[in-house]
């Protein structure tokens, strides 16, 4: 039987979730600002692996992209505002918070006992529209990707609320920290090509190939774990890998700030816009099957994806394609302008700007 | 005013009306952002909210007339897919914010020259509308998760607006990170509350949950996700004693945005509460009642007395009508503890007079913002002299706020209080009472200051505020007197919408 499967499993996840405990009580405890943004991205790493234990890939890609890896960026770039050691608190302004966080894990505690096994094939989660989403996305949708279908189709209205979430955060970045006074973020001090021609080299290796696997990401989520939201993500990482070995002034010449916003704004544009096509042709909003008129579809020719004479619901497929260009205008747009807001302002040119 | 009668669009686009009500301020923030100067920007934001309010006007009609709405997004039937429904309660709700949201765009073309850099003025209307998106969207969705979304969206954009009022007080900007702090908090409370109930029950539709929630008051996780539930959008609501981000963020924020923010975002999140509590957990619950007696008219109470004592004391005047804004949260609260349609209805109804009321109240402040950076009690000493037409506005927000006759204060007033008497709690009713007196006290205060005292020698001078101002000023200054006299709209919907979730209660 599966009993020796079951308690390998067994093991790992207990040591996962003990080293997420540790890793969280290290966070807590240690004062060192740098040291507890690294081993936050460490317990996303962990966090990610354990998903994958779970059989969560599509979350575990998530996990791994933003909190692993573009959380921490950001999150370096604001500790160089900042001093780097947190503030010693005294524990009697410790009293009430300890107190609350004990009831919130009690309550976490308590209601575990109302929550099914896990993977009990009987459980709510697993009997009811989740069941019905693994019965029907094939007929309905076509994407081999479960995932994809609930978050792009049958769900696609949160997905866009999603990817509106990430504008909103993109015009919060820009109001606050994308005007005002900056330094330049100049490549390190000496002549140029010095002793960074290695860095130098094996970046301008990597941006496209980095690039290029954004764009995999991107296309494959159809098919396996992926989509906009990484791939985005990815993409975003090249361009600032480009920002940090060549420099700020580089990269604003390739990409200006202004044209990331934009971009930002014309992904969710690409989104609804979706939506009210689908409102034009006859459907409601987000009717992926509305999407295209019968002349269009008549002129798709029949072996477009492989086999002719499977049918194709070809209205779903340009539909989610869509929608997840626009999903990764947006998340790149949004990373790049989130990390165009903290580059290049420096402390003098923040006390500059409050003197003002 | 008979709602039924108002066919205020073609049948064809009153089927769209809902997701209309919520696109188009989104696709309106997009253009917004890419809005080549800040009038432009201003123009947009005018033209999406104005269709948004439109819609809102249409959906409300059609409920009157059809009962609740339900509109499937991606073609799908729930609960398989998302879908939009609203009834009567949401359609008055969803006025209120399309109502108040265009006033406020119309008003935001001077207030933000004022208070705001101007590079930053196409993105600051982007961040308002798509405050306005996600609050239309929070009420008319009939999921528990994209409730969650659209919670994201009006609070995400908003905590930069907060902050953005930094170049007139830097205040702004600790207010603005407490308040993204806390509100974080709350949306992650509610989240992790609609998990549970997602473990529990396999669906994430409001009204397939509440079919299967029936048998489940005893689960742990569904008692857990409700205590989540409601104290994330207590956070939200500004529920006393989780009401600590607002006064600073309505205080210091730019003008446009406290009024925008008091006029309709806790109204949202008390909104969805209600939902919640009257609609998706388990008939007669234990803990749902327990919550309703124990817990939320205490609360309730509390909020009424401390707060309206906090605002007597304060010295800043947007601080006095920040801290009133949570003893009206009170108010509202108290009706919803009486649990019964009465009580629900006289809530909903007090909800949208607030609103009313308050928008009203920072509008006329934000207008005498343009010609005076005052911000203490003392210097709006005489502005009713310099500024009768914004004084009188403010005068009549401020009346209603107290509950004078002829107003629509009054009226919502004497509704919670007249369903307190029946459901035999004298307490609150001697509560509201009590609050009532400290609300004459505080807004005395006020009016004493602004009409009766003589400018202090050097002060400067306040101006009438320009015509682009008055007019919306007026307009919800006329608002609050109308359905002073004239209750019949707003009535109809919030006794429809509150019978209807009180039709399946014993």
């Amino acid at each position: 039987m599966t009993a020796p499967v079951l308690e390998a499993s067994f093991a790992l996840n207990v040591a996962l979730l003990l080293m997420l405990v540790v890793l969280a009580a290290a966070v807590v405890w240690t004062r060192s600002l740098l040291a507890a943004i690294l081993l936050m991205s460490v317990y996303s790493l962990v966090s990610a692996t354990w998903l994958m234990v779970m059989d969560a890939p599509d979350v575990a890609f998530t996990e791994a992209v933003v909190g692993a890896g573009i959380s921490t960026i950001v999150a370096l770039g604001a500790i160089l505002l900042t001093r780097g050691e947190a503030v010693r608190v005294s524990w009697k302004r410790q009293v009430v918070p300890g107190l609350l966080a004990g009831l919130v894990g009690g309550l976490l505690i308590y209601a575990m006992s109302g929550l099914p096994d896990f993977g009990d094939p009987a459980s709510p989660a697993n009997s009811h529209v989740g069941r019905a989403y693994l019965e029907t996305a094939k007929r309905d949708i076509g994407a081999p990707n479960v995932v994809t279908a609930v978050l792009g189709s049958y769900r696609g209205f949160d997905t866009l609320g999603e990817t509106v979430v990430i504008l909103a955060a993109c015009i919060g970045v820009a109001l606050m920290l994308g005007f005002g006074p900056r330094a330049t973020l100049a490549p390190p001090a000496g002549a140029p090509g010095d002793h960074h021609v290695v860095l130098r080299v094996t970046a301008k290796m990597l941006v496209p190939l980095i690039i290029l696997f954004a764009l995999y990401v991107q296309f494959h989520g159809d098919l396996g774990a992926g989509g906009g939201f990484q791939a985005g993500v990815i993409a975003a990482v090249a361009i600032i890998l480009h920002a940090l070995v060549f420099g700020l002034r580089e990269t604003t010449a390739a990409i200006p700030p202004q044209a990331a916003r934009a971009v930002a704004a014309l992904g969710v544009v690409v989104y609804a816009g979706v939506g009210i096509v689908c409102i034009v042709n006859g459907g409601g909003f987000l009717d992926y099957d509305h999407l295209l008129t019968p002349q269009i579809e008549a002129m798709i020719p029949a072996g477009l994806l492989g086999d002719p004479d499977k049918p194709h619901h070809w209205g779903q497929y340009f539909g989610i394609l869509a929608i997840e260009l626009g999903v990764l205008m947006t998340v790149s747009a949004t990373m790049i302008t989130i990390f165009y807001g903290f580059a290049g302002r420096t402390i003098d040119a923040i006390a500059a700007e409050l003197r003002r | 005013m008979q709602l039924e009668a108002l066919y205020v669009a073609q049948p064809a686009l009153t089927a769209q009306a809902p997701i209309l009500a919520i696109a188009v301020p989104l696709i309106g923030a997009c253009a917004a952002a890419l809005a080549p100067s800040g009038r432009a920007g201003w123009m947009i934001s005018v033209v999406a909210a104005m269709v948004s309010a439109w819609m809102a006007l249409a959906v409300a009609g059609e409920v009157m007339r059809e009962g609740v709405i339900l509109y499937q997004l991606g073609g799908f039937a729930p609960p398989a897919g998302i879908a939009l429904r609203v009834d009567a309660m949401g359609a008055l709700i969803a006025l209120l914010i399309g109502a108040v949201g265009t006033l406020a765009a119309v008003f935001s073309g001077h207030s933000l020259a004022a208070e705001v850099r101007p590079e930053k003025h196409t993105l600051f209307q982007a961040g308002f509308l798509l405050a306005q998106a996600g609050m239309v969207g929070l009420v008319y969705t009939g999921d528990a998760f994209n409730a969650f979304v659209f919670l994201e969206v009006s609070s995400i954009g908003t905590y930069a607006l907060v902050a953005a009022g930094e170049r007139r007080d830097r205040r702004a900007l600790p207010a603005a990170f407490n308040y993204l702090i806390m509100g974080t908090i709350g949306a992650t409370f509610y989240v992790i509350g609609v998990g549970f109930l997602y473990g529990a029950t396999g669906t994430l539709n409001m009204a397939d949950m509440a079919a299967r929630l029936g048998t489940l008051d005893q689960n742990a996780a569904v008692q857990a996700g409700f205590a989540f539930i409601v104290a994330g959008l207590g956070v939200k609501a500004a529920m006393f004693p989780l009401h600590g981000w607002l006064p600073g963020a309505y205080a210091h924020g730019p003008s446009l945005i406290s009024l925008f923010l008091a006029a309709t975002a806790t109204k949202a999140a008390i909104y969805l509460m209600a939902r919640f509590l009257f609609e998706v957990f388990p008939d007669g619950a234990a803990f749902g009642d327990m919550f309703l007696q124990w817990v939320l008219a205490p609360l309730g109470a509390a909020a009424v007395i401390v707060c309206s004592l906090q605002a007597v004391f304060a010295r800043e005047l947007r601080r006095m009508i920040a801290f009133s804004s949570v003893a009206q949260v009170g108010f509202i609260f108290l009706g919803f503890s009486l649990a019964n349609a009465s009580g629900l209805s006289a809530a909903l109804f007090y909800m949208t007079a607030h609103g009313l009321m308050k928008a009203a109240m920072f509008m006329a402040l934000g207008g005498l913002a343009i010609s005076i950076g005052a911000r203490r009690l003392e210097d709006f000493a005489g502005v009713a002299r310099e500024a009768p037409w914004t004084a009188v506005a403010f005068g009549i927000g401020a009346a209603s706020l107290v509950g004078t006759p002829l107003t629509m204060g009054f009226l919502a007033k004497w509704q919670i209080m007249e369903a307190a008497l029946a459901g035999g709690r004298i307490w609150i009713f001697a509560v509201m009472a009590a609050g009532s007196v400290l609300t004459l006290v505080y807004v005395g205060r006020i009016i004493e200051v602004m009409f009766f005292r003589e400018p202090a020698p050097g002060a400067p001078r306040a101006k009438e505020s320009p015509v682009g101002v008055l007019v919306p000023l007026l307009i919800l200054a006329g608002l609050s007197l109308w359905f002073g006299i004239d209750a019949s709209l707003p009535q109809q919907l919030a006794q429809a919408g509150a019978a209807s979730l009180f039709e399946v209660r014993p």
